[in-house]
């Protein structure tokens, strides 16, 4: 027998005597509903904001306190402004960042040298580079989060290896909780899923020594979000 | 008594005297519990959300056979290699065996107390291969030869400056104790070491059975970048972390980081489903998931305590145990310490030989209060008391059973008994707290309560 038949045959000997549920206990007082539990998540997770408005509120007080950047455009212009203001501020060299009709527009704008991932890279190459320009596939307003896959985000080396993350997103990105994060995946991706999904919260932080904080212990030092 | 024993009680009482490090471990401890109570607050039914974890996670258990085979076919489905293995031996055979295949010779990892569990360090290390912890409590620890001082916050134990001397000497990095300088060295020490790996280790947080993905949990990003730039990547992951389906994870996401480190979600919560697919820029080539049974069906089969495969490895029942917060947790001389580790090690490595840390607990409960999946720890510890004294009586237990029972039948003794006690308490002090005193184990460092003045039967007679 292989290694695999022998688990799982430990694993339906031992199962065949029954645990009782959590909270029973031996009535059969407790009444179990037959959907999953995780259906009702709304109802006792975090609360999440309605609106639009709400919700661009919600997400940007997450940012506040996760200590990232967050800053709503209105319009294309806008964010090319702030972006040439930010590659001032921080003298970015080169740049890192995959094809898509945001990120190119964001290259474009910023006249420096561009490494694209989207083809394959050379990883000595995105080491040099100031800063990694992705798409992505949501954010989350409850959580404060960006949901990128290896599809929206250039693979899975732009949106970590670089010292400053910054994030175009759609307005029409905005979702309000963990639980429609993941229905947008099941809706978008379904069978076929990306080999990497990510939820990002704030930039990269440890709390290893003596449980201060710092920013960018591996991943980026910087995270920047633009809601466009 | 055996090697085990020995070593807790002689480094309990080591750690227990030194205030300056309880005093240290408590203060971060209680910072902890700060930001853990503001995020549980957070949550609309925080009750609801523990208990709604817990039938997820019984869900998950008691389908287990299914959800693994799910687990393991839409892995399989994407490329991946997914591989069992009965015992660490094994699983450190199947993933020697990977790393020769590959012809590596480095391996960067990020955390996994599973390869703690398994020894995997040691056999890799002993075959020639060059294993670096990315994660820097871990990389810290490995730099001293250590184990990880608790699940969650490996180097909790070291000031600044002990960290800051371990620099100094170990990769003379001439840096000061200023933690974000300390952080910017291993920053830079490890990213070569990233680029330069030929295999990247992780560990899981969970796997879902429905989507076949693992799911990973980290602040740093140092487990992102393992899975990302090494042409092979391996997962080590026990049996017991399967879910039943994707969305169950924003339940468990948000529960894990407030359990663990106080925070409403860590910062990166990522999914693996596989090897690089054709149209994406990078990734591994090859992806091994490595399934580790080591000794859990032995927990499955006891349908008690079977609640305690439900743990997600939080670390929260260590937070609020007044055993690890004052014994610490190198004492414990096992992988998982704390109450989870108490309550397992003794299904994983021998009943006899770790029952004492069943007997290491105040009996408050603070464990099965704060665990986040409601697992009932307290009275598991009660019950490996139970077992072990079924299994092999020890004989104080037998002829002290014997005696209470001799008395208990005789009206006559059981009045004298009370008397005799105070004679002998009024004679005490003469040897109390020398090596002569009967009770020297419970008297050196403890005070005995006073024997009352009257008995309940006198006081019941006298009472007018």
């Amino acid at each position: 027998m292989s290694a695999k038949d022998d688990i799982l045959a430990r694993v339906r000997e031992a199962l065949r005597v029954p645990a009782p549920r959590p909270g029973d206990h031996g009535d059969g007082a407790t009444a179990h509903a037959d959907t999953p539990p995780s259906h009702k998540a709304r109802e006792y997770l975090p609360p999440a904001a309605e609106s639009f408005d709400e919700q661009v509120a919600q997400f940007s007080a997450n940012a506040t306190a996760l200590r990232a950047g967050f800053h709503v455009c209105n319009g294309q212009d806008e964010l090319l402004r702030r972006l040439t203001e930010l590659r001032d501020a921080e003298s970015w060299k080169r740049v890192a960042s995959h094809a898509s009709s945001l990120t190119d527009a964001a290259c474009a704008a910023l006249r420096l040298p561009v490494l694209k991932t989207d083809a394959g890279y050379d990883v000595h190459a995105l080491e040099t580079c100031d800063v990694g320009i992705t798409g992505c596939d949501a954010l989350v307003a409850q959580t404060g989060s960006v949901l990128v896959t290896t599809r929206s985000a250039g693979g899975r080396a732009l949106s970590i290896l670089p010292p400053h993350h910054v994030v175009l997103a759609r307005k029409d990105q905005l979702v309000r909780d963990l639980p429609a994060a993941f229905e947008l995946l099941k809706r978008n991706y379904g069978s076929d899923y990306p080999s990497m999904i990510s939820f990002i919260t704030g930039p990269s932080r440890t709390g290893d020594i003596e449980r201060i904080l710092v920013l960018g212990a591996h991943g980026p030092k910087r995270l920047t979000i633009f809601l466009v | 008594m055996s090697a085990p024993v020995q070593q807790f009680k002689s480094q309990a009482d080591v750690v227990s005297r030194d205030l300056r490090h309880r005093e240290f471990i408590q203060t971060a401890l209680n910072n902890y519990a700060v930001v853990r109570d503001k995020n549980r607050n957070a949550f609309r039914n925080y009750p609801a959300a523990r208990q709604a974890a817990a039938e997820t996670k019984w869900e998950a258990i008691h389908h287990l056979d299914r959800h693994l085979e799910q687990l393991a076919t839409r892995l399989e489905a994407r490329g991946t290699h997914v591989h069992w293995a009965s015992t660490g031996e094994q699983a450190r055979d199947i993933i020697l065996d990977i790393i020769r295949r590959k012809n590596a010779r480095s391996i960067i990892k990020s955390k996994a107390m599973t390869s703690e569990e398994i020894h995997l360090n040691e056999a890799l290390e002993r075959e020639g291969f060059e294993v670096v912890e990315s994660d820097l409590g871990e990389f810290i620890v490995q730099l001293r030869k250590e184990t990880p001082y608790h699940i969650v916050f490996p180097a909790m134990h070291l000031r600044r400056g002990e960290i800051r001397d371990l620099f100094n000497r170990e990769l003379n990095s001439g840096s000061t104790e200023d933690p974000e300088e300390l952080t910017m060295v291993a920053r830079r020490v490890l990213r070569q070491k990233y680029i330069q790996a030929d295999i990247g280790f992780t560990g899981a947080n969970f796997a879902i059975a429905e989507t076949g993905m693992i799911s990973i949990t980290e602040n740093e990003g140092n487990a992102r970048l393992t899975a990302a730039l090494p042409k092979t990547m391996v997962t080590l992951l026990g049996i017991e972390k399967v879910l039943p389906r994707l969305e169950d994870l924003a339940l468990f996401l948000p529960l894990l980081a407030t359990s663990g480190t106080g925070q409403p979600l860590t910062c990166y919560n990522t999914l693996y489903g596989g090897p690089r697919r054709p149209a994406e820029p990078d990734g591994p080539e090859e992806y091994h998931v490595v399934l580790l049974d080591n000794r859990r069906t032995q927990i499955l089969a006891d349908p008690e305590q079977r609640d305690a495969l439900h743990c997600i490895r939080c670390g929260a029942c260590l937070n609020v145990c007044p055993i690890f917060r004052n014994v610490g947790g190198h004492t414990y001389g096992t992988t998982y310490s704390g109450p989870i580790g108490s309550v397992i090690t003794p299904h994983l490595r021998g009943l006899q030989e770790w029952k004492h840390l069943s007997y290491s607990s105040s009996l408050c409960g603070a464990c099965t209060e704060t665990c986040p999946v409601k697992i009932d720890l307290a009275h598991h510890l009660l019950q490996n008391r139970r077992n072990a004294t079924q299994q092999k009586p020890s004989w104080p237990w037998k002829i002290g059973f014997k005696l209470m029972n001799f008395v208990f039948k005789r009206p006559a003794l059981y009045w004298f008994v009370p008397k005799l006690g105070r004679i002998g308490q009024a004679l005490h002090p003469i040897v109390k707290g020398t090596r002569l005193d009967p009770a020297y184990a419970w008297t050196r460092s403890r005070e005995t309560p006073r024997i009352a003045r009257q008995t309940f039967r006198e006081w019941w007679r006298g009472r007018g």
